[in-house]
């Protein structure tokens, strides 16, 4: 008979217990820390040692760290080991500058695969299961993450990767596949192939858990995703400056995720104020990580908005729970997985003489996917159709090219877009996915 | 040999119409012809009016977004087959024509195009000997 727990003493801990953990491995950390040239000088010029750490609010005192400062110091500048300690690396696409690369030790990879073993277990997944990963492998964390996570566990893993419907379904029947890892608008396609094909989960499938994650979704698209495949599906939260998946993760109480507070100090802040809201309020995620030896990263701004919900639950886990993602506190749009900043579309629409400064980017969503709508004013009207169109098309490719997906361009005329007072708004998302 | 013509870039939205339609109308301009061709997303209305450079400034001052060009206009008799005579010189000279309306003026048929190779029209204007109209004519018409 299994328990409930992958690791009962550190997941049933009491609030006490857990506090007590994290202010010995913060200290740990920051002395950690101090390997590192970065790390000195901003403790230096926020006037603190490691010996100032005495207490776990004590982290408050400790400087903020962000993706510019990955980016500035790309691509080795914050790692705290020798590079032979080092045995992966995992890096952002970098599409708005310099990429962001998270470096791992053996040992950091170990611990997250313990996380994402964690979250498996939590859901109900047990060695006997069969997991089939069918997330994009490569940088993408979300692929190793939970490849490594369901071995700890000890369940037969299927790294099936993203993409050929087909062979998925044809796995999950040939195979048994019992839990399925991917984005969720990949699992509305992976249904709408199924249905095609005649398959019905319920019927012909053994599936009882998926996980999703890596792209932002309501509480409504879950239960739909919930009544198209018959089972229950869990939110995960990851980023890869936290390794990637594994941080947080839905238990059976669909209340909330529970981050793990023995690897994370969390914490939720004024995005503008940075100090701390009281729980219950809606502030950006700050996290520092306890146990990591390559990267440790110390308030690190996630720019996710969310809020805590409660920390204790009737699951047994006193580890804090926190809301899906309500947005960002920077202007980031993650549409289906890809990250995606307006600074990027403003810039290939300004290398266009034609258009006019003005434009905006709907986010809308159809049946099946989300979409981009770039409206964009043009300077120069014309009296010829064909060159129009060229323009458009024009457009289309550069933006792809840039952003990795094909948007909808319109053309407007020069002065049709609103204008608003002071900040422009430049984007509407109608998508609802942070209701 | 052409005369101006306004070309307007308008939404396919209500209202976008009445705006360049109220504009003129407060300015007192005359229209003379006009058309709308529309894909999914806009439309470009090309118009013909009275005094057109007072039309294109009192249009930019509206704030609409109005380009002018230059189209031909050849008077042809309001009689079957008159048209087809004058578009087909075009077509055995090799030029094609990009957009074409008409209207009726006085008992006489005006066609209004524009052609891929301009200059190559007027030459085939001049050798077929086709009346064509210039800015003049748009004062009297209004």
């Amino acid at each position: 008979m299994y328990s409930q727990f992958f690791e009962p003493e550190l997941e049933s801990m009491s609030r006490e217990q857990i506090e007590a953990l994290q202010l010995e491995r913060l200290k740990k950390t920051v002395r950690h820390c101090m390997n590192n040239e970065f790390y000195r000088k901003k403790f230096a010029e926020a006037g603190i040692t490691p010996d100032d750490i005495k207490s776990l609010a004590d982290v408050r005192r400790l400087p903020f760290t962000t993706k510019q400062d990955l980016r500035e110091t790309y691509p080795f500048g914050m790692s705290c080991v020798p590079m032979k300690d080092c045995v992966r690396l995992h890096s952002s696409s970098g599409t708005t500058g310099n990429p962001t690369v998270i470096l791992h030790t053996k040992k950091d990879l170990d611990e997250w695969a313990n996380q994402v073993a964690r979250n498996l277990w939590m859901v109900g997944l047990r060695p006997d299961d069969v997991f089939q990963n069918s997330s994009g492998y490569g940088m993408f964390t979300g692929g190793l993450g939970f490849q490594y996570g369901a071995e700890k566990l000890g369940m037969l893993t299927v790294p099936a990767a993203a993409g050929n419907s087909l062979r998925q379904i044809k796995f999950i029947k040939d195979f048994g596949t019992t839990a399925i890892h991917a984005v969720p608008s990949y699992v509305t396609r992976l249904y709408e192939v199924m249905k095609e094909e005649g398959v019905d989960p319920r019927r012909d499938t053994k599936l009882k858990v998926l996980a999703i994650g890596a792209e932002p979704h309501s509480e409504e698209q879950r239960k739909r995703i919930e009544d198209m495949m018959g089972v229950k599906a869990y939110n995960s939260f990851g980023m890869s400056e936290m390794c990637g998946p594994g941080v947080g993760f839905e238990c059976p109480e669909q209340n909330g995720m529970h981050f793990w507070e023995d690897y994370y100090i969390v914490e939720i802040v004024d995005p503008d104020t940075l100090e701390p809201v009281p729980d219950g309020e809606i502030g950006e995620l700050v996290l520092t990580t306890l146990c990591r030896e390559a990267m440790p990263l110390l308030r690190y701004r996630t720019r996710d908005l969310t809020r805590v919900l409660g920390r204790s639950c009737p699951c047994g886990r006193n580890h804090v729970r926190i809301d899906r993602m309500k947005g960002r506190s920077d202007d980031m749009m993650v549409l289906r997985g890809v990250n995606i900043f307006p600074i990027q579309i403003e810039k290939i629409l300004m290398q266009f003489s034609e258009l006019a400064n003005n434009y905006l980017i709907t986010l809308t969503t159809d049946e099946e996917n989300d979409n981009m709508t770039v409206e964009v004013e043009l300077a120069q009207p014309t009296d010829d159709y064909k060159q129009l169109q060229t323009l458009e098309k024009e457009i289309r490719r550069r933006l792809k090219d840039e952003i990795l997906l094909t948007p909808i361009v319109k053309l407007v005329p020069l002065g049709s877009l609103p204008v608003s007072e002071g900040k422009a708004v430049r984007v509407i998302d109608k998508r609802k996915v942070y209701s | 040999m052409t005369i101006p013509q306004l070309s307007i870039f308008i939404e396919n939205r209500s209202g976008t119409l009445i705006k360049v339609l109220d504009a003129l109308k407060e300015a007192n301009i005359q229209i003379i012809a006009s058309t709308i061709a529309d894909t999914a997303e806009y439309g470009i209305y090309r118009l013909i009016c009275s005094e057109p450079m007072r039309a294109y400034e009192e249009l930019k001052k509206a704030n609409v977004a109005v380009a002018l060009s230059d189209v031909f206009a050849i008077e042809i008799d309001d009689k079957p087959g008159r048209a087809a005579e004058a578009v087909k010189v075009f077509s055995e000279a090799g030029i094609s024509i990009t957009y074409l309306y008409s209207f009726l003026l006085r008992g006489k048929g005006i066609l209004i195009f524009r052609t891929d190779d301009g200059e190559k029209a007027i030459s085939v204007i001049n050798a077929n000997h086709l009346k064509s109209i210039d800015e003049s004519a748009l004062t009297q018409w209004a």
